[in-house]
């Protein structure tokens, strides 16, 4: 099937290239389409190919040996996953769409072979890369160094009412705590696992005040 | 009826994210808009806001502390 070549344009590995260079590239790609909760890539499998998302929502996560899963990056229409490990090894990572969802992919050899053919291309690669090591070490700032659960902790405390106080969203938090969302919703999981908040709904629950007090770092 | 997500709709470009992942029908494309629809299942999985690309969406969390816990 012949892809929709205006899409591959859009595409940052692409970009900077003539004409002629992306129908070259057009003859590489091809479409997927996956309806929701299909898994598109499994962690631990080894790479076929790099995808672009046309149409639809894709999620990239990791999945613990008790079954958590963490949520690592969102992948929207015009942007790329598995781009990795379709330049090195297996997939680090697994992805499984969210909705209805329309994919196009290019083979990990085709990719080898088109980055030697258009040194822009590799160029691309090098910058798309580059972006990707940079999200992962926020993320590894996340997990090391922020004690996010605490200063999640902290702002369900300062943010308790009784109607009075501002509802937040989880973006809102993550803003005022200077994390990525995905890290607030795994805080929630956390708190909750530990017995400290309850969530019902739309509503959180403050079912144990000391416990999360003492998460919170306050001791008075 | 439950509360449902909350479309800021000068922040909405209409993308349709939010329609092909909400599971329980709350959010339609009507007239090139996004609609909330009443329904009784939204679970609140906030999904819609995790994926809006523009920041539309809201579903904000109250926050309360249990009667006989402070």
């Amino acid at each position: 099937m012949t892809a929709n070549f205006d899409a591959i344009k859009s595409i940052p590995y692409f970009t900077g290239l003539s004409d002629a260079a992306l129908a070259v590239v057009n003859n590489h790609v091809f479409e997927k389409k996956a309806v929701r909760g299909d898994i598109l890539v499994f962690e631990g499998e080894p790479a076929e190919a790099l995808y672009f998302v046309v149409a639809g929502v894709v999620k990239v996560f990791k999945t613990s040996a008790d079954g958590k899963e963490q949520i690592l990056r969102i992948i929207r229409p015009g942007d790329s996953f598995n781009d990795v490990p379709a330049l090195g090894g297996r997939n680090l990572a697994s992805a499984a769409a969210m909705s209805a969802v329309v994919l196009q992919g290019i083979k990990k050899k085709d990719l080898e072979a088109l980055s030697r053919e258009y040194p822009q291309i590799a160029s691309n690669i090098i910058k798309v890369l580059s972006l990707r090591v940079e999200e992962m070490i926020a993320l590894v700032e996340d997990f090391s160094f922020r004690h996010v659960n605490g200063r999640v902790a902290k702002i369900l405390l300062e943010y308790a009412g009784n109607g009075e106080r501002p509802r937040l969203t989880q973006q809102e938090m993550a803003a005022m705590i200077g994390t990525a969302r995905e890290m607030v919703g795994r805080s929630f999981r956390n708190l909750e696992a530990e017995g400290a908040i309850r969530i019902e709904r739309n509503r959180i629950i403050i079912a144990d005040y000391t416990a999360l007090k003492k998460i919170a770092g306050i001791t008075e | 009826m439950p509360e449902l997500p909350i479309i800021d709709e000068a922040k909405c470009d209409q993308c349709g994210l939010c329609v092909s992942i909400c599971v329980c029908g709350a959010l339609q494309m009507k007239d090139n808009k996004i609609t909330v629809v009443k329904v009784d299942d939204c679970g609140w999985c906030t999904m819609c806001e995790l994926v809006c690309p523009t920041g539309a969406i809201s579903c904000p969390f109250e926050i309360v502390i249990e009667d006989d816990k402070k």
